[in-house]
């Protein structure tokens, strides 16, 4: 399948030229196509900055909610409709500040979604405000002396709750983001994708060259089914590593554990409901 | 002691008052569901602190020839099952009230605090039997045989009622109810107290329910499919009713991490095709109210059950007010239609729950279902819920090629597709949007988008449930009054037995029926009846219909009105005014 299935045709993108995220919206495409999952199932959610204007520009299913809610519906449409692809998508401000108890939660609940994150170590709608994952010293017009937060560390976090996949890539790397994103997206369970990207315009420090100077790839010796290894690797500073750090294939999902699907794999919403013999049951036992 | 003279032979108003952790709540469900079985109507309201053990908790339970389903000041018997028992329900106590208790229990009060009453050694019998634990039967016991209630299947549901637990318990629960019994059968015929309640074998087939059970029930008959909500005092009864539903009904019910979490999983579910609801309280829902906002913009269906407790903050968790009108109606940022109900009683609960989800899905927009702790926590009988009366409505629509969400349409209403259920595509979008659901800072747009949302509540207003009018059409006093306070207002009034004054009940308090004001002008004397301290559904009237209703009762102490208190608040309005 062709990625063009899901192109707008000639549409404003209202990102900065030279964003890093418009590779991602290319890569993504090109790995939905690989897949072969159709614009008509698949749903793309997200919430509120930048890179939450993703779902404008694919020609698809889409549900763009609010600042940092981008995971709990995708949850929900994800229980409703197992036979939607339902991907969570914005950037770091987002998931991992507006959104961090979603983030935790949806871990824990392990829905078969992916959260894709645009992790760029800064604000870019609001125009340059500390995120959650800027590096200490960062100054912006608000952390006038520099950023003096720990930096959030989404892997580190997501590991230590035996997390169902967890990988980190690099937008400028278009083959091996596409490799990442095909593995998270085929995975059955919460699949979390943090992609650096440079902000061309708010972010001077953490550009396309440092990324490139400042992270490796995980060599093919490395397992990730290794959890303590993989948090080694999540919590490395020096240079900062990418790739699949973690897997656990074992988790039952959040669809499969809420038990409508036990016996009907039908999706919950598409079910004609014949409840009215069972109700008047119901009602008739409350004597 | 003399004998009872309690007004109304043919009912009696028993209160249990005991430490939380007690078990109180046992001797309750123990009474209520024998004597309904019996073929009494019942009626049984708690008050309770916000505490896992200890404190002060009381019960009342009504048990009645007719059908009486609000909370009553006036206690014929009282149980205190601790120390400080007594006092604590002390303003209610008349000397007609007959004391069952423990000479034990009671005679550590303070002498103050010792009334006159009948020595019953609950724990000398209790330990007798088997511990402590077993006084909650003895006192059920007690009780049955004091009014006189026929005891051939006591054995039979005592060993139905305690079924989970083991053969020892089980006998020495049905030894606790007999010697219970017997002891009452005494006092019966001491002749200290007489009782004529009369019993009808229809009422054993009727409906025992509360009033989480009856939401709960409403949303099973809408179609609702997925709950999410995080736990909250006093509306997560619902929740745990429907999680009990689940394998039965095809139901989704997730507790979320936070009530963000939920209203937006729940605006998810909705945007994926299954019906959708959440259930919270004040605190809870004010979390909740960007996501209000963003049904509204989305045009997302979303139930919204609101059970209301005394705030600001935390208030006072455990209790009752009507205090969250103008949160739910001024709940979101930006304009946008919704609908607010407001059940009268556990019909209305039922059926207005159903017909909530409904009008969510017809018209893409938040429906409330307002209630509080007393009407979520009353446990009654009433006739079986007819199903019949419930209607499956079908407002989703199979996608084509080039379907557009947000189609402009004559009256704002675009057909709502779901994602994976035809050809078309589904994008929704929290910013402003075009047809397609796509950003647009075209202001022109802008405008008619606002407009075609808007729009939507010309047809809403066609189809607003009407108030329901108690009492003659030819009023000269007409109280108004809306949600939980139905029962009581109607029974205080046949309590003032004057066919002067009519009650008018509004069951749907936004929008508001539009004959609303011809209602008012009608009255010589309007008065308003409100669980709160500012009448906030007085200033709704007023915002609608022009008419200030001066005269008001209100009340905001954490406790639901009593018939007593409703009645005199009437006559001391009425008798100012000589109306």
């Amino acid at each position: 399948m062709e990625s063009q299935v899901f192109e707008m045709g000639d549409i404003d993108i209202a990102w900065c030229p030279g964003c890093g995220n418009f590779s991602i919206l290319k890569v993504l495409k090109q790995a939905l196509s690989e897949l072969g999952i159709k614009p008509e199932k698949l749903v793309l959610v997200s919430g509120i900055g930048q890179a939450a204007k993703i779902p404008h520009y694919f020609r698809t299913n889409f549900f763009n909610g609010l600042h940092g809610r981008a995971i709990p519906p995708a949850t929900a449409i994800k229980v409703v409709n197992p036979d939607l692809a339902v991907i969570a998508e914005s950037g770091d401000g987002d998931m991992y500040g507006e959104g961090g108890n979603h983030l935790i939660n949806a871990i824990r609940r392990n829905p078969d979604i992916t959260n894709i994150v645009h992790n760029n170590m800064v604000y870019g709608l609001t125009k340059g405000q500390a995120s959650p994952t800027s590096q200490i010293g960062f100054k912006t017009p608000v952390q006038v002396k520099g950023v003096f937060l720990e930096p959030f560390n989404p892997l580190a976090l997501a590991i230590s709750l035996d997390a169902s996949f967890v990988a980190r890539a690099f937008s400028g790397d278009i083959e091996q983001t596409k490799e990442i994103l095909e593995q998270a997206i085929s995975h059955k369970g919460f699949a979390l994708v943090d992609i650096f990207q440079p902000c061309v315009t708010f972010n001077k420090v953490n550009t396309h060259k440092w990324f490139k100077e400042n992270t490796y790839y995980l060599d093919k010796s490395y397992d990730p089914l290794n959890r303590v290894a993989a948090f080694q690797k999540a919590v490395e500073r020096e240079k900062l590593p990418l790739g699949i750090f973690y897997r656990n294939d074992k988790k039952s999902t959040f669809e499969e554990n809420v038990g409508v699907y036990r016996q009907n794999k039908e999706p919950l919403a598409l079910r004609k409901l014949e409840r009215k013999n069972k109700l008047s049951d119901l009602i008739k036992s409350k004597r | 002691m003399n004998a009872l003279r309690a007004q109304k032979k043919d009912e009696v108003s028993v209160v249990l008052c005991g430490e939380a952790g007690q078990g109180i709540q046992t001797v309750e469900q123990i009474l209520v569901r024998y004597l309904k079985l019996s073929g009494f109507h019942v009626f049984a309201t708690k008050e309770y602190m916000s505490r896992v053990r200890g404190g002060s908790n009381s019960t009342q339970i009504r048990i009645s020839s007719k059908r009486a389903s609000a909370y009553l000041d006036r206690i014929d018997i009282l149980i205190p099952f601790h120390q400080g028992g007594i006092k604590h329900v002390e303003k209610r106590i008349t000397p007609e009230t007959i004391i069952l208790g423990d000479r034990e229990v009671i005679s550590k009060d303070s002498p103050l605090e010792v009334k006159e009453f009948i020595d019953i050694p609950f724990s000398k019998i209790a330990s007798d039997i088997g511990g402590r634990i077993y006084v909650n039967t003895i006192a059920a016991g007690v009780v049955l045989g004091t009014i006189g209630v026929e005891q051939h299947f006591l054995t039979n549901f005592i060993r139905e009622f305690f079924s989970k637990k083991s053969e020892d318990v089980i006998k020495r629960n049905i030894d606790a109810i007999k010697k219970g019994y017997e002891v009452g059968t005494q006092i019966l015929n001491s002749g200290k107290i007489e009782f004529t309640i009369r019993s009808s074998p229809r009422i054993k087939d009727e409906n025992l329910l509360n009033g989480s059970e009856a939401v709960g029930l409403g949303a099973l008959a809408g179609g609702c499919k997925f709950l999410s909500s995080y736990p909250m005092s006093p509306s997560t009864g619902v929740m745990v009713f429907l999680s009990q539903q689940m394998e039965d009904f095809d139901i989704v019910v997730e507790q979320a991490e936070d009530e963000i979490s939920a209203i937006n999983m729940a605006i998810g579910a909705s945007y994926g095709g299954a019906r959708s609801m959440v259930t919270t309280s004040g605190g809870g829902f004010a979390l909740m109210i960007e996501g209000v906002s963003l049904a509204g913009m989305l045009e997302i269906p979303v139930v919204i059950h609101l059970s209301q407790r005394p705030g600001p903050a935390t208030g006072l968790p455990t209790r009752t007010e009507q205090a969250d009108l103008e949160l739910a109606l001024y709940s979101g940022h930006g304009e946008f239609p919704r609908i607010i109900l407001a059940p009268g009683n556990l019909k209305d609960a039922f059926f207005l729950t159903q017909k909530a989800f409904n009008l969510a899905d017809k018209y893409q927009i938040p429906v409330f279902v307002l209630t509080d702790q007393y009407l979520i926590d009353s446990l009654m009988n009433l006739p079986l819920l007819d199903i019949s009366d419930t209607r499956d409505e079908n407002h989703v629509v199979k996608t084509h090629k080039g379907y557009k969400r947000y189609e402009l349409t004559e009256d704002g209403i675009s057909p709502r597709g779901i994602p994976g259920f035809g050809e078309g595509l589904v994008g929704v979008d929290s910013d402003e949007h075009d047809e397609e659901a796509h950003i647009t800072e075209d202001l022109i747009l802008r405008e008619k988008m606002v407009d075609k949302r808007l729009k939507k509540l010309d047809s809403i207003k066609k189809e607003i449930v009407p108030p329901e009018l108690v009492g003659s059409s030819n009023y000269r006093v007409l109280i108004t009054g809306w949600g939980s306070t139905y029962n009581v207002v109607r029974e205080a009034l046949q309590e003032l037995g004057r066919e002067d004054i009519s009650f008018l009940h509004f069951k749907q308090v936004y929008p508001l029926y539009e004959g609303t004001r011809d209602y008012l002008q009608k009255a010589q004397k309007n008065i308003i009846i409100e669980n709160n301290a500012t009448s906030q559904f007085g200033k709704l009237i007023k915002l609608y219909t022009g008419m200030d209703i001066e005269a008001k009762i209100l009340k905001y102490n954490g406790l639901a009105f009593s018939v007593e208190e409703v009645a005199a608040e009437i006559k001391k309005i009425l008798g100012k005014e000589k109306v």
